[in-house]
């Protein structure tokens, strides 16, 4: 339990492109709605965050106008951009004056490349709401394209998300940011699937407590394992190219692969930003009654049962379970029996997922 | 109950009419309420220019009818004896940020006519659009147009007929609130039902239940104790939380199951009313019913269970043993699992009392029908 693990997060860009909105919205509970409220950012913000328990990190919220933006640059330049963990580029897709915000961003990657050349760097390309749905994904591709370009010659891989505070967008966008600076991700992950070894549910998902985004979750660990997967077989590809034999076994296996990822894509695939919207949402609601919730079991329509619980002191756990056997004689009886079973079972979890937490 | 299913006639009085000057605010209530539309949204309507009709089916078969705002009611080609006759409520909105005197005397003419023709018919008035108003002038308002329609009711001749007034709003609950005791005097059940209700609390441990429309988060009944805001708004949410998390699960599965599931969400179950569905429900009701529980830190539960006809019971379960054995953490959870076990029970019991008085309800029309 140190406190080296102090992250600093810069979070640019011009004014108006709604750096302030995201993070009301994601850290202080503010509603889509209530971000209307909010005025211009002087100078930096600085808003300190505990994730994780033992993950502390410092947002520095920074204000965008011109008068500011050159302070950055000129004479406040080694504070801000010394130590930088993550740089968060906001670009308003909306905006005229596309040059004058390619610019600010060229400038702020000279710096960081000078300060702290193993900062990650994310683009958001924000209010995604304004374009039309059938040139979103076109739009999207045209400006990452352009920015990877451009930043090129400072080496910094890009990486990119289109979002919006009206939709689930900005969950996912910010859920991969911070995910990117849990060190022990792995060992979560590791965790998780043996966890699922025992229960066999359908799906397993981890949340951060406070602000509900996800950290892991079963689908993604595997769809991470295909990747890596289909990397490893494009080497042997490439390496034995040759051999028909091989080849045809190799096509085999990818099919067994596509068909696991078939039964994975079926479902929502924005379904995890749903969640954390829904569960949010519940919060806020619950905090009407002056109170928290500490788990929520729903039996679904269709066999589909939910646990919802909380794992440790700064995670909630979130199962998802089919009913295999649809046709019991006594069907309410053995159902909450296993409510009993999965909810020990969670309990049981309880410690091991506590130690890796506390093992930072 | 046989196959000669015949509408029950009772069930044509539980018509609403929605009425009131133009730009009241008639069709975005009617959105927001049973179209699950977003209050802003509303700002974007077109004006509207024929009488809308609109079919719920919900523990009675309600329908809503939406009348534009600049009808002359009295030409003689508009057959507005015949349309007053068969309906059970008229609900006339006035929008309390406008000047309402001209709405007022709209008001107590359709009211004189409404009630000449049929004095059976419940006469509502929204003041809507109360979000503008400062507290205090809220108040002011309401007494005035009350003062206001009595001295005009009373010129006409008309003391004896009794109009309720609700302060109204889309932007936060109290549209639902007024709307749940206009549907609430057209049932004729009530009364058994609330009783029903509270014995249901009594013998529970909960603190509050309500029967919700699930569609529209209209309370079809609660208990006998007061409402409280609050408590209602969490558990109308509580239903949206359940059903949007039960939405994202669904749709790998099959067509049929993904419409049935769309049929549950909008007005589902005429299925009831028809043999084969019945058996078919009955077949696998254990598996289909929508169920929920939720723990709350202060000790609470939050108890949604799926029932007839697109209802949900909501109930909130208070704990009593908290605080004097917080220690023995496993015995609180026992008594807790033990007490949702009885709460399970009764609301089952319940649920299969409802079923009976539905389906009772028509088969005593049917005799009298045919009789």
């Amino acid at each position: 339990m140190s406190n080296a693990s102090r992250k600093k997060l810069l979070l640019m860009g011009h004014s108006g492109s709604g750096k302030s909105s995201m993070r009301s919205i994601i850290f202080s509970n503010y509603s889509a709605f209530d971000t209307r409220r909010l005025g211009a950012t002087m100078d930096v913000e600085l808003s300190h965050l505990r994730f994780l328990g033992n993950l502390s990190l410092t947002l520095w919220d920074c204000g965008g106008q011109d008068v500011f933006m050159e302070n950055y640059f000129s004479s406040q330049k080694d504070h801000i951009f010394k130590m930088v963990q993550v740089l968060i580029h906001v670009f308003d897709v909306e905006s005229k004056l596309i040059n004058k915000d390619i610019e600010i961003f060229v400038k702020s990657l000279t710096n960081l490349q000078k300060y702290s050349p193993d900062a990650k760097v994310f683009v958001l390309l924000h209010k995604m709401d304004l374009v039309q749905i059938d040139k979103r994904q076109e739009l999207f591709a045209i400006m990452m394209d352009k920015l990877q370009k451009i930043s090129n010659p400072y080496q910094f891989k890009l990486t990119g998300f289109p979002t919006s505070i009206w939709d689930e967008s900005l969950y996912k966008a910010w859920s991969q940011i911070v995910c990117s600076l849990i060190p022990n991700i792995n060992l979560f992950n590791s965790n998780l699937i043996k966890f699922n070894e025992i229960l066999d549910a359908e799906e397993i998902i981890l949340f951060e407590k406070t602000t509900f985004l996800v950290i892991s979750s079963t689908a993604s660990i595997k769809q991470q394992e295909q990747l890596q997967l289909q990397l490893n077989q494009q080497q042997l590809n490439q390496g034995d190219r040759k051999t028909v034999g091989d080849s045809s076994r190799q096509s085999l296996l990818r099919e067994t692969s596509t068909q696991n990822d078939v039964a994975n894509e079926e479902l929502d695939p924005k379904r995890f930003e749903k969640i954390s919207n829904i569960i949010k949402t519940y919060k806020q609601s619950i905090s009407k009654l002056r109170t928290n919730f500490t788990n929520l079991i729903i039996r679904g329509s269709n066999g589909t049962t939910f646990y919802l619980d909380i794992l440790t002191e700064n995670m909630f756990i979130m199962i998802v379970l089919k009913n295999q056997n649809e046709v019991s004689a006594n069907g309410i009886k053995t159902n909450q029996n296993e409510e009993l079973l999965v909810l020990d079972n969670i309990k049981a979890a309880r410690k091991w997922f506590e130690k890796i937490e506390n093992s930072k | 109950m046989e196959a000669t299913v015949i509408p029950n006639p009772k069930d044509s009085n539980a018509t609403i009419l929605l009425m009131g000057l133009r730009r009241g605010g008639k069709s975005s209530i009617c959105k927001v309420v049973f179209h699950n539309m977003q209050p802003l949204d509303t700002l974007y309507l077109e004006s509207t220019s024929k009488p809308t009709n609109e079919q719920f089916s919900s523990l009675i078969d309600l329908s809503v009818m939406e009348l534009p705002g600049q009808l002359n009611y009295f030409e003689p080609n508009y057959d507005s004896e015949r349309l007053f006759s068969s309906v059970g409520a008229l609900v006339y909105v006035i929008d309390s940020q406008d000047e309402y005197l001209n709405a007022l005397t709209n008001l107590s003419m359709i009211i004189d006519f409404a009630y000449r023709v049929n004095p059976k018919i419940n006469i509502e008035v929204l003041i809507h659009k109360v979000d503008g108003l400062s507290e205090d002038y809220r108040m002011d308002a309401q007494q005035d147009i009350m003062q206001r329609t009595g001295d005009e009711l009373l010129d006409l001749g008309l003391e004896g007929v009794s109009v309720s007034f609700y302060l109204t709003s889309i932007f936060d609950h109290s549209i639902y609130e007024a709307f749940s005791r206009i549907v609430q005097r057209l049932i004729p059940e009530l009364p058994s039902l609330e009783h029903m209700l509270d014995n249901l609390v009594q013998h529970s441990n909960i603190d509050k239940v309500f029967l919700f429309d699930v569609n529209s988060k209209i309370y079809v009944a609660t208990d006998s104790l007061p409402v409280d805001i609050q408590t209602y708004e969490v558990c109308a949410e509580f239903i949206d939380i359940t059903i949007d998390l039960d939405d994202l699960y669904i749709e790998n599965e099959s067509l049929q199951e993904k419409s049935t599931n769309r049929a549950r969400k909008n007005n589902y179950d005429d299925a009831n009313n028809t043999n084969p569905n019945l058996n078919r429900n009955t077949n696998n009701g254990e598996m289909k019913e929508l169920k929920s529980i939720s723990h709350l830190s202060n000790g609470s539960i939050l108890y949604l269970k799926q029932m007839i006809r697109g209802l949900a019971l909501v109930a909130l379960i208070r704990n009593e043993s908290i605080g004097n054995d917080e220690h023995e953490l496993a015995s609180y959870n026992a008594t807790s699992e033990k007490s949702i076990a009885i709460v399970d029970y009764n609301v089952n019991l319940f649920k299969e009392s409802l079923m009976k008085m539905w389906e009772s309800s028509r088969f005593i029309q049917n005799n009298t029908v045919r009789s």
